[in-house]
This record gives structure tokens, C-alpha cells and sequence, in this order.
């Protein structure tokens, strides 16, 4: 008899497959879970309104202010916050990031002071930005920026430099210069990596976007979360919350589109 | 005599490390490989052999001596100097048929004329069907032929293999030197070829020398006179036999001095 595994066996071996429909079965049962203690929790009574809305409420807050077009704007507020900050981080730690993983004396120039930077609460910083930049959209997109570059640099760095050496020196024997290595060779080595790297360092941009907002804004999710703090708008500040998840999880998916796009030899 | 194509290494000296850790890994070795001749080197492993293709392909530098190809000294890689490693190096983000032209792309040969040597060297090496695959779908085997493809359509003029078929299975490595016989005898290239395969050694060159261990210094140098073309056959001919036995008692030595 063939070995055919049971389905509890192929749950219970470790990295085994499994089928896609039991990945969707298995997502929508925690989800399920999560709605369903949130609906007793809320609907039962068991926790105050006050500090727990019930579900058709933020439903209720989200199409009255989608209604009249004030949710878009703050949606369209935010999102330009996260991908101006993101991409103006993107656009130097992609290059800067190649040349430190490629040439030593760049990383050992730069690797000491950006560790140093990369530790300290991009929080800590936020008085110093207001202070020098004000409190318009260049403080929030300066925040997203500090919380999300630097650790992208040294991570598309470590990408650059795991480029195997055979594969330089196999270009150079084809013909290829010493400085033409790293954009003939490692950059494309290494470009499934950086988007990866892309892709989990844009979820850290939106987990900064609050932070962005919470200290000065007159728009954003942030900014309308606070707001709804101040006056017991709980419904709000879920509907906020929901909302940057959901734009997380679209922009996850447009970069694993966007690696598949351009790197199909990685699949 | 012509000298593209030639291969002349002298004196060549390569140390590791610093102060006390320093290790002598090749020791003043000089020979010369004429235009067109195949040439491989054999001896026990970590006698520097594979350090002297690095060294002739400009990839590392070597202590003291110098490396003349085609009668120019070797200072930097270049494409003069085509090399086939022990481990898979197609570019991962090219096709087939995209890795066999990267060289002459590079120099700019227009599409038509590079379009049918890329042809020509994936039909010799027996990849046309896979030509649009990416190297991730291919075997072993089938990577080492494209980077031989590779090597070659770029027209250079010596060929380094490094253990090009160390990595593959015994079934494989045979199908492997079949096909290398094949395609040298249409190119006649001057190759120089690593290996630590005696019956490879012998089957392929038509010379063989043989390395001491560690520090690496040229120990024989010896003549394989079997006409061509070849083929795996000649493995059980007297002749094979007298030369491995000839290979083998070099190597002995060696292995013996160093236990």
C-alpha cells in the first residue's frame, strides 16, 4: 500500500506540505476566533462599550465617514506619509546598502555610526524633529524615514555581501570589470533578497506611522485615532487600527507580487 | 610559434597567512603549456592546484613569480582567460541561452551573428531544448555543460577548469568527459584542467602533471600519447593502464609521505 499520509500526519511532520485548502480553513477558523470573542465580549456586554465597541459599530463609523469623504482623506494622508518616507528610504539605503556589502572600506566607514543610530528610539528623536523640521508632513515623513532606514541599510547590506564569490569571479573571467561587478552581477544576485527586505521593512514603516501622527498632524489614521481617544470614540480608534492592518497587508502583498514580477527565476 | 593561446607559469610561489600561521602552498613552479594543448594538473588535495587556476585567471595574486598568457603577464581576471569552477556559477537571473551570450553581449556582437554562435554552443553541449530554462531547473550536470558553453562562446583563449565535474555523479561525470572531448576536439583550445581523477587525467589530456603535497611543487610531468579522438573505451587499453600505474606510484609517494 502506498504511504499516503493522513492529514494529522501531515500537520505533525515537521515543515511537511499541506493543502492550500486546509491553509484557508485553518486562517479563517483563528480569524473567526478573534471576531467571534470580540463579538461575545462586546454584544454580551461582558466589557463596556466605552472601551469596546461592538463590531457593527465600527462598520456603522466607518461608512458615515466614508460617507461624506473625510476617511479618504485621512486614509490618502497616511499612505502618503508611509510611502514618501519608505520610498526616500528605499531610494538611498538600495544603492548605499549595495556598496557597503560590496566594498569593505564603505561598510567599515559607515557600519559603526549607522548601529549606533539603529538603536536609538526613533521616540527619542521626535522632539528634536519637531523642533528643526515643525510639525508638517516632513516631521512625519521624517519619522517613518529614521525608523525604518537605517536597519535597511545594514540588511540590504548583509544581502550584497552574501552574493556568492564564485559568481563575481565567474564574471570576470567572462570579461567582466572590477567595477562593473556590482551592478552587473551583485545587484542582481541579490535583488530577491532586497525586495524581501523591501517588503518587511515597509511593515515597519506603517508600525511607525502612528507614532508619526500621534505627535503633530491635522490628518491620518493616527491623527483620527487620537482624536477619537479624546472624546470616548472607541469605534474610531478600531476602525483606524483595521484599517492600517488592511494597507499593510496590501502593501505585503504588492511587494511578493512585485518579487515575483521581477525575479521569476526565484520563484 | 604563435603565442595566443600559450600558458606560461614561472616560478610561482604562494604563501597564507602571516607570521606564525604562514603556510606555503605552492612552491617555485614553472611549466609551460603550448597553444592548443591540453594540459592537466593532478595531485593530492591541498597542493595548491586549484590556487595555480586562480592565480592564471588573475582571480588571486600570487607571492613571488608570474603567470604569462598568450605572452602578456597576468595582472587582473580577464576574458582572455575563460574558467569552468567546481561549483555551479550560471547567473541565476539569466536564461540558458542569456548565460552563454553574457560574454559576447559584453562585447557588443550584434544580435544575429551572437544569436547563431549561441546556437552552435547549446546545440554542441546538447541544451537547445533547454535554452529559455532558468539554471534553478536544471541539473548538475546540465549547469556544468552551459558554463563550458559559456566559457567557450566567449572565445577566449586558454580554458581553466577547476574539478569542473568534481560535483557530479560518476554516471554523470563520464557523459560529462565524453562531451568535453567532443567539443575540444572542434575548439581545440589550449585547456588547462584540475582534477583529482586519475582515469579523467589521463582520458582527457595530453599531458598530465603531477603535484607533491602541500607546499605544491611539480613532481612529473608526463606525456599521454593515446591517438584521438578519444573515448572512454581507451580506459581498459594496456597503454591507460601504464600510465595510470605510472600516475598512481607518483601520487603514492606523496599520499605516503604524508602519513
Amino acid at each position: 500500500m502506498a504511504t499516503k499520509r493522513t492529514l494529522l500526519q501531515s500537520f505533525t511532520t515537521p515543515f511537511g506540505e499541506i493543502p492550500s485548502a486546509a491553509a484557508l480553513v485553518a486562517a479563517c477558523i483563528v480569524w473567526a476566533l478573534v471576531l467571534g470573542v470580540w463579538a461575545i465580549a462586546s454584544y454580551g456586554g461582558y466589557v463596556a462599550d466605552m472601551f469596546l465597541p461592538v463590531p457593527d459599530a465600527v462598520i456603522r463609523r466607518g461608512i458615515s465617514l466614508a460617507s461624506d469623504g473625510t476617511l479618504f482623506v485621512h486614509i490618502w494622508s497616511s499612505v502618503k506619509v508611509v510611502i514618501l518616507g519608505f520610498l526616500l528610504s528605499a531610494v538611498i539605503a538600495v544603492p548605499l546598502g549595495l556598496y557597503m556589502g560590496t566594498y569593505k572600506i564603505v561598510q567599515a566607514a559607515l557600519e559603526p555610526l549607522v548601529n549606533f543610530i539603529r538603536y536609538l528610539p526613533v521616540t527619542s528623536l521626535v522632539p528634536l524633529f519637531i523642533l528643526w523640521i515643525g510639525i508638517g508632513i516632513g516631521q512625519r515623513v521624517t519619522v517613518i524615514f529614521f525608523g525604518v532606514f537605517f536597519s535597511q541599510l545594514i540588511m540590504i547590506a548583509d544581502e550584497a555581501h552574501a552574493v556568492s564569490r564564485d559568481l563575481v569571479n565567474a564574471s570576470y573571467t567572462l570579461g567582466t570589470k572590477r567595477n562593473e561587478a556590482i551592478w552587473h552581477v551583485i545587484f542582481p544576485a541579490a535583488l530577491p533578497n532586497i525586495i524581501n527586505t523591501l517588503r518587511v521593512t515597509m511593515g515597519w514603516a506603517w508600525t511607525y506611522l502612528v507614532v508619526a501622527e500621534l505627535v503633530a498632524a491635522n490628518s491620518g489614521l493616527g491623527f483620527i485615532s487620537l482624536k477619537a481617544m479624546r472624546g470616548f470614540q472607541v469605534d474610531t480608534i478600531f476602525l483606524a487600527i483595521m484599517l492600517i492592518g488592511l494597507l499593510g497587508l496590501i502593501s505585503d502583498m504588492a511587494f511578493r507580487l512585485l518579487r515575483r514580477w521581477l525575479c521569476p527565476w526565484a520563484a | 610559434m604563435s603565442m595566443k593561446g600559450s600558458l606560461s607559469i614561472q616560478d610561482v610561489t604562494l604563501t597564507y597567512g602571516k607570521g606564525e600561521k604562514r603556510v606555503l602552498a605552492l612552491d617555485g613552479i614553472s611549466f609551460e603549456v603550448k597553444p592548443n594543448e591540453f594540459t592537466v594538473i593532478v595531485g593530492p588535495s591541498g597542493c595548491g592546484k586549484s590556487s595555480l587556476l586562480y592565480i592564471a585567471a588573475g582571480l588571486i595574486d600570487a607571492t613571488s613569480g608570474s603567470i604569462l598568457t598568450s605572452g602578456k603577464r597576468v595582472v587582473e581576471p580577464g576574458g582572455d582567460r575563460g574558467m569552468v569552477f567546481q561549483s555551479y556559477t550560471l547567473f541565476p537571473w539569466l536564461t540558458v541561452r542569456q548565460n552563454v551570450e553574457y560574454g559576447p553581449r559584453r562585447k557588443g556582437m550584434p544580435a544575429p551573428e551572437r544569436n547563431k554562435l549561441v546556437d552552435r554552443y547549446l546545440n554542441e553541449v546538447g541544451l537547445t531544448a533547454f535554452a529559455d530554462h532558468y539554471p534553478k531547473q536544471l541539473s548538475g550536470g546540465m549547469m556544468q555543460r552551459v558554463a563550458i558553453a559559456r566559457a567557450l562562446a566567449n572565445d577566449p583563449d586558454i580554458l581553466l577548469m577547476d574539478e569542473p565535474f568534481g560535483a557530479l555523479d560518476s554516471q554523470t561525470r563520464h557523459t560529462m568527459q565524453k562531451l568535453l572531448l567532443r567539443v575540444w576536439e572542434h575548439s581545440h583550445k589550449t585547456v588547462a584542467f584540475v582534477t583529482h581523477d586519475i582515469d579523467e587525467a589521463i582520458l582527457l589530456g595530453d599531458r598530465v602533471i603531477v603535484m607533491t603535497a602541500r607546499p605544491g611543487k611539480l613532481k612529473a610531468d608526463i606525456r599521454i600519447d593515446i591517438p584521438r579522438p578519444r573515448n572512454p573505451d581507451v580506459e581498459l587499453e594496456p597503454d591507460f593502464i601504464a600510465l595510470k600505474r605510472r600516475i598512481l606510484n607518483e601520487l603514492r609517494d606523496e599520499i605516503d609521505e604524508d602519513h
